[in-house]
């Protein structure tokens, strides 16, 4: 080894050792972004959901509602194609050799993408989930896209999508166990459930062309959504794998927890 | 205890790990890191502590538990949430539909589900006895924050009409008797009856005066109808709801027992069967195509 690639090899040592294991700032970041962003769509729905929104063959409809919906869905595509894309394209290609210190890295970056999925989640299943069931049972529906379902099913659903398989995304191009054991089988669900949830969408608005059925959210039309909701439940397989790993890289720090 | 570390070491089995950590500048594969001990299956990683210091380990170790406590708390809140709001989110949403035959049937057997797949999840790996209650927090949270900022401050229904199902005595109940037993079979006998059958007791003091009787132009109704009426919605239950046709009231005049009784019964069943769900969504196989 010449004395160039030796002196090289140091400096960049100690600048990974240097450099923290955990960044605090990415995950907040995001996390905290996409509150922010659904409290301002919450806001215009306050306002423009009573003044525009009951009467999908009015034109203030097409412009304060259709736009939304014409506007989100190309972003979500171009989002999701444009991160996927990235991912891969600088992904490590050696990943038999990794450095503990840089796996342990990115496990706390995947930690963190995990974090904003919940985030994502919670706002997509639950939050804009429920606020759909409040207001079709106060105001029919004469148009598969309701200011409820524009902000529901077409922004909130992909939008957790796009962060789901970006977290799958960097697992697999960028940490050991998810690349080179396989497809981890817990991840696949984990993001591919609530993924389907988007495309159930179809049945749902199928179903409320055929049927009058706003009396109960608990129509069985409703229950595929259900049952792609139950996948959320991979994580727990994914949670195993991850701190199965880590546990290998904190190996030596077994003490620290007095075992 | 951490998330990290959740197995308890074999005696004698792991060798004891010095004190310090040195700080070797070969960390990251330089010099002093040849001893190959980690990376199982991870190819070839380089021996050596990862850390600069037992501080930054420490520290780590919480950020791993906290990152992955209010993850799953998520997760986990928005999966059950879903799945209870279209399986039996109509007896939850509004009061005139807390009856007493569907609403204590329908909802410990449709909330049982996830309190058993995160009971399953969190006791088996970690030894947590907190599965029923995170799970039942995680949902009461998100039905808070949605009737009030939603099915009020959107659409004007009034609190007393939209509060969500009292669920935390039962899921803490049901965590208790895993603790005790240890066993999810006891769980599901014992913890999931007294899950079905808390369900109406848990709820009583804030349901009992929408029951008390009034009369309204000759007609009487209980004050949560009245509420029910003045709110009119496309779920106004008047021609949807199945009164009760049958005769039997063993109870006395009530037929709250007897449909928790049910209700236990079927939670019990319905826990096995989540038991294995949570075990399922638990693996952690890998796959080489899909």
């Amino acid at each position: 080894m010449s004395l160039v690639t030796e002196t090289a090899g140091a400096s960049a040592l100690e600048a990974s050792a240097a450099k923290p294991i955990w960044d605090w700032k990415p995950s907040i970041f995001f996390s905290a972004a996409i509150c922010v962003y659904y409290v301002i769509v919450r806001i215009y729905e306050q306002y423009y959901g009573w003044y525009a929104g009951l009467d999908s063959f009015d034109p203030k409809f097409n412009q304060y509602w259709m736009t939304i919906l014409w506007t989100e869905l190309p972003l979500e595509a171009v989002s999701f194609l444009g991160l996927c894309g990235y991912l891969w394209k600088t992904r490590d290609k050696d990943l038999a050799n990794v450095a503990p210190r840089e796996e342990l890295r990115r496990f706390y970056y995947l930690l963190g993408w995990i974090l904003v999925y919940a985030v994502a989640i919670y706002w997509g299943a639950s939050y804009f989930t429920e606020q759909d069931g409040t207001w079709h049972q106060t105001v029919i529906r004469d148009n598969d896209f309701t200011p409820s379902h524009i902000i529901e099913f077409y922004m909130s659903y992909p939008m957790y999508i796009v962060v789901g398989v970006g977290g799958f995304m960097f697992a697999r191009t960028r940490l050991p166990i998810f690349a080179l054991k396989g497809y981890s089988i817990s991840y696949l669900l984990l993001f591919i459930g609530p993924f389907m949830i988007f495309p159930n969408v179809a049945l749902n608005e199928w179903g409320h062309t055929f049927w009058f059925m706003e009396e109960l959210f608990v129509a069985p039309l409703h229950w595929m959504f259900v049952f792609f909701g139950w996948f959320a439940l991979a994580v727990f397989g994914v949670s195993l794998q991850i701190l199965g790993r880590m546990g290998e890289l904190f190996e030596s720090q077994k003490d620290l927890c007095g075992l | 205890m951490s998330f990290l570390f959740r197995k308890a070491p074999k005696i004698g089995g792991t060798p004891v790990v010095p004190e310090s950590i040195s700080a070797s500048p070969g960390i990251e594969g330089g010099a002093g890191a040849s001893k190959k001990v980690m990376a199982a299956d991870a190819g070839a990683a380089i021996a050596g502590s990862p850390f600069n210091s037992k501080a930054e380990a420490a520290g780590l170790i919480k950020v791993a538990d906290w990152l992955l406590l209010v993850s799953l708390f998520f997760i986990i809140l928005g999966g059950y949430h879903i799945h209870f709001m279209l399986t039996a989110g109509d007896w939850d949403f509004w009061v005139d539909w807390k009856d007493r035959r569907f609403w204590p049937t329908v909802i410990p057997i449709m909330g049982v589900t996830f309190i058993a797949a995160c009971q399953s999840y969190f006791w088996l790996n970690f030894k947590l006895p907190f599965g029923g209650t995170i799970a039942v927090l995680g949902l009461l949270f998100g039905e808070w924050v949605n009737r009030y900022n939603n099915f009020w401050q959107w659409t004007w229904f009034p609190i007393n009409l939209v509060f969500p199902t009292q669920l935390i005595p039962g899921a803490l109940f049901i965590d208790c008797v895993l603790l005790l037993s240890n066993s999810y079979i006891i769980t599901a006998v014992v913890g999931a009856l007294g899950w079905g059958l808390l369900m109406y007791p848990s709820n009583w003091q804030i349901l009992a005066q929408f029951h008390q009787g009034v009369e309204v132009q000759g007609l009487l109704m209980s004050v949560a109808d009245l509420i029910g009426f003045e709110y009119v919605r496309t779920s106004t239950p008047e021609y949807i709801r199945m009164v009760e046709r049958g005769t039997m009231r063993t109870f006395g005049k009530d037929v709250v027992p007897v449909a928790a009784f049910f209700s236990g019964f079927v939670s019990m069943i319905v826990y096995f069967v989540w038991w294995y769900v949570g075990l399922m969504f638990s693996t952690t196989k890998y796959t080489k195509s899909f």
